[in-house]
Formats: C-alpha cells, structure tokens, sequence
C-alpha cells in the first residue's frame, strides 16, 4: 500500500494492539509512511487514531506488535531473541527525532514564543543559546511569527499557537511529525493558516503523520489516506481516490457526517 | 440635512461623544456602617492610648533593647532556616508521593501522617529531649555495627537545633501537601509536550513542570512562612531565646507583662508586614506569562481573593 519504492520505510507499524482496561482501542493495525510521505488518518472520535498516533512517539505504550521509526523499534531493544525495555535516557533520544503537535497546543505558558521554540535545543542538545535564538528566528519566521516573538501563548490566537508549537518540534530536526488534530482547537477562520504552515511543510519533504478531519488537506496534501473504525483499518488508499469514490460503508457513512 | 445619531449611514466621525456621566444611587446603609466601623477605631485608639496600664514609655523603651534584639535575630534565623528545611523536604516528600515506587510512595504518606497528625508542641518538646531515646548519635554500619563517629545527644542538641528539627521537618509534611498541589495542578499535556522534545524526567521537572507548580505553590507558602514567624514563638517551651523566649525572661525580672507581650507583637508585626510585601513581589515573578488576562479574571483566580476595588 506505500508509495514507496522498496526503501525502508519511515515509519512501520506492524500489527499493533492496545487496550485501556478491558477495551481494546487498536485491534491489530499495520500500516508503513515513506520517506517524505504525508499519511491522513481519519476516523470518528474514539476510533484510535489519535492513540495510534501517539504510540508512534510512545506516549502510550502498546500491548502487542512493533513500531519501527527509521529503522529503529520504538520503546525496545532487541537481544538474544528477547525484548528489553529501553532506558529511560534511550526513549528520550528516539523522542528527539519524532516531532510532535497536539490539539491544544501545549506551549509552555512561561515562556515567550521564541523561548519556546529554543527550548529543546538549549535543554535537550546543549545547544548554545545565541545560535538557538537564530534558528528559532528563522522557524518562527517561517511559520509567519518573527513579530510575536518575544509574545506569551496567552498573548497569541489559537492559530498563532498552534505554529509556535510547529516551530518548536520542528526546531529539534525530526525525521518525522506527528499531527494530533492540529486544527480541532481552533475557530473555523483560524484553521487555515495551520494547515498553510503544513503544506509548506509536507512540500518541504518532511514525513508526516496527520489526524485530520480535514478532508480537503488530506485530499489536497495527502499520499495516503487511512480510515480508522473501531481499531481497525477500513479503508486506505490515495485520498483523491478513496475520497472520490469510498469502498465501504462505513467509510461512505462517515464522510457523509464530516463532509 | 440633520442626521440622527446611531442611524444606519451615520459615519462614526459625525457621531456625537455621549459620555457617561451617572449619578449613582444613594447608599444609606454603606454610610451608616461605615460611620460605626470609623467610630469604633476612633474609640479603640483613644482608650488604647489614655490607657495608663499600658505603660507606653516602657514598650517605647524596649523596642531596642539588646535582648529584644537579639531574640528578634533569632526568629528571623529559625523561620528562614526551618522554611528552607521544610521546602526541601516537602519537594523531596511531594515527589516521591508522585512516583512509580508504591515504597516511596508509602514512606512520603507516612511521614506526612506522622508530622501532621501530632501537636508541634510535642515535636519540639521530643526532640529537645531525644537523649532519653538515643543518647547517642553515630554514622558507622546499621543495626548496632561499629561507628565511625559518635556524638553526645547532649551535645548535639541545643535548644536552637531541637527547635529546627521540630519546626523544619513538621513544616516539610505541610509544604508536601503544598508542593504536591501543585505540580498535580500543571496541565498533564505540559509534561507530555516537554517528554515529546525528548527532555528527561528531571529536566521536565525542573524546566517545565515545577516553574509552573510554583505559581500555585508561592502564595500558601507565603502563608507558612508568615504563620512560622509567629511559630516560632512555641519554642519558647524549650526556651529558645527567640523573641518570645526573651522577652519573657525580661518580664519575669521587671513585671510589665503585658508591655513585653506588645514589644514581642510589634516586632511580629513588623516581620510579617515585611514578608507580606516580599511575597507580593515573588508572586508577580511567578505570574509571567499569565498577563494576557483579564486583571479581574486574574483577581479572582488568585487563591487569596484580595482586593475588590
């Protein structure tokens, strides 16, 4: 089902399952993103496809099945035929590389736009500050913010913090971006200049992983689409396709609501 | 043509200025109760300074003394020693009441359950007397082994140590709760946005999760270090010399009681005006980034709702 060319994969998700309790939210998912690749994940609220998306970063653990990034298996290591948790110092560098943006946003609510965006560098790689202000300048120049540096998330609109909160993950150089429902927090005239800043980005090569409900951006950016229900994959495909003329029922149900 | 103003087509530049300049309705019941609150002060003061029990020159006097003075220096050192005492072991308590551990766990609700559930007056009174218990103190192998050093409790255990020991470690169980509080009250996304940028543990917690606990944290510990400077004052059952301690000493020598008691109040009152302020300016610290709000919004939100102008 990639687009991809033999190569190996960014992300492989292999039969991945994952219970909270007794209910299993992912009942076996399997699905790869190539390099470069912008894959949409849609389905109806509680289908799994945030939680699936964040596996992938292992803010959730799984029960079952691997998740490699980059050739490197996710919360793992294997040896001697057994896995091994890894060390807490080890996640955090897989974490390094997997940018992450949430539906509420998460900016650190003491720390101006730029401080933000310089924080991981400065903690996390020991960057030194003055030439992580410069690259911080930049990202925010890039997602059209260079003027509210120096702001407060609570100074800014929904949008605005949603691009800070792109700049920063971006500002670690992930290999990959996961986006959960990046635009669901936002009033409907603010969604827009999220998703500007996400085509750029996808045009710009990065992988990306999207939970949408954004059908437009999946058809319009999209290599993929993926339709969550109830844990499961029920549909996938090129968006323009699928979109155009849906295989299933349930599919063809749900974009009836959305749409 | 005349236009009437607010009709649609009006430009906003032909629109007269309609200030708002209304006489508030009378509030007879407001005045009244203020005329009684200001007669009762006016009273109060009066009979407070015609007072010839109060001996006024004797107070005056004593407000300097030396011993006054140095029992003042006192309370300043066990306040801020014991808060420092408290605040670490109620972050290192608070902590490990969050952790994976259920020992740690356990071991921070015990000693919260221990320190909170009996009277400081016992605390102090425990520790001024723990040679009973251990006479002797010793850093060597556990359970009975040999030791490398060896102290008299005696020794070890002066007035000033005892009341530290008492006072920080009791203060410690109270600033767990305060501290636990909280880092509870941080949004758990925070910490999640903070692990995603691969920080570990101890980096979100000191970059990310505990700058923003100290906005909830900073006003209740402010409190706790007003209420110890006053606190303190219970050491003077294993006589202390603080300023309680002191200025009893002095009116047991020249009688005037109740004079002393008011030179030992001033200076409290003195202290805790002073910590008043300074808690005033380390909670606007801790405010950044909260500013884009309403200052009513804020005003509410405060945990000590002050000021309704």
């Amino acid at each position: 089902m990639t687009t991809g060319t033999g190569t190996r994969p960014m992300v492989r998700i292999s039969s991945v399952r994952k219970c909270f309790g007794a209910v299993e939210v992912l009942k076996g998912i399997s699905l790869d993103v190539p390099v470069g690749g912008v894959v949409c994940v849609v389905g109806p609220s509680g289908s799994g496809k945030s939680t699936l998306l964040r596996c992938v970063n292992r803010l959730e653990t799984i029960d079952s099945g691997r998740i490699w990034v980059d050739g490197d298996l996710i919360g793992y290591a294997e040896r001697d035929g057994r896995l091994h948790h890894l060390s807490p110092a080890a996640l955090s560098r897989q974490k390094q590389d997997i940018g992450m943006v949430f539906q509420r946003f998460h900016l650190f609510p003491h720390r101006t736009a730029l401080e933000n965006v310089m924080e991981g560098p400065v903690v996390v790689r020991g960057v030194p500050k003055d030439k992580a202000r410069t690259r911080a300048m930049e990202l925010l120049e890039r997602v059209g913010l260079a003027d509210r540096a120096g702001h407060y998330p609570a100074q800014l609109s929904g949008g605005q913090q949603q691009r800070v909160a792109i700049a920063r993950s971006l500002a670690m150089d992930p290999k990959l971006m996961l986006f959960d429902e990046p635009t669901s927090a936002l009033d409907p005239e603010l969604v827009q200049e999220v998703l500007a800043v996400m085509r750029d980005l996808a045009a710009s090569g990065m992988t990306m992983m999207v939970v949408t409900h954004e059908m437009g951006f999946a058809r319009e950016v999209g290599d993929d689409l993926i339709f969550i229900d109830g844990g499961v994959v029920v549909e996938r495909g090129n968006p323009r396709e699928v979109l155009a003329a849906p295989r299933h029922e349930r599919f063809r149900a749900f974009l009836g609501q959305v749409l | 043509m005349t236009k009437i103003p607010g009709e649609p087509g009006t430009s906003a530049a032909q629109e007269p200025d309609l200030p708002i300049d209304a006489i508030r309705p009378p509030r007879p019941g407001r005045w009244i109760a203020a005329l009684v609150a200001g007669f009762f002060l006016v009273w109060l003061t009066y009979t407070i300074i015609v007072n010839e029990n109060l001996h006024w020159d004797v107070i005056v006097a004593y407000l300097g003394d030396g011993r006054v003075l140095g029992g003042l220096w006192v309370t300043i050192q066990l306040t801020v020693l014991s808060m420092a005492i408290g605040l670490a072991l109620g972050v290192l308590a608070a902590v490990m009441q969050l952790s994976g551990s259920a020992v740690l766990r356990g071991a921070s609700a015990l000693y919260t359950w221990f320190f909170r559930g009996t009277p400081l007056l016992v605390q102090l009174i425990f520790w001024f007397n723990i040679g009973l218990v251990f006479p002797t103190f010793g850093i060597g192998v556990p359970f009975d082994g040999p030791k490398l050093f060896e102290w008299q409790a005696n020794e070890l255990i002066t007035p000033f140590t005892a009341a530290l020991l008492g006072l920080g470690i009791n203060e410690g169980a109270y600033m767990a709760e305060i501290v636990r509080a909280g880092i509870r009250s941080v949004d758990p996304g925070q910490r999640e946005a903070a692990e995603s940028l691969g920080m570990s543990h101890r980096q979100v917690l000191r970059r990310v999760v505990l700058p923003q606990a100290m906005r909830v944290i900073v006003p209740p510990t402010g409190n706790q270090f007003i209420s110890m400077l006053k606190t303190t004052s219970m050491v003077s059952v294993i006589a202390g010399a603080e300023l309680l301690t002191v200025s009893q000493r002095i009116y047991l020598g020249n009688f005037e009681v109740i004079a002393m008691l008011i030179v030992a109040s001033i200076w409290y009152m003195v202290l805790t005006t002073i910590a008043s302020v300074g808690q005033h300016f380390l909670e606007k610290r801790f405010e950044r980034g909260h500013h884009a709000l309403p200052t009513r919004i804020r005003r509410n939100l405060r945990p000590f709702g002050r000021g309704n102008a």
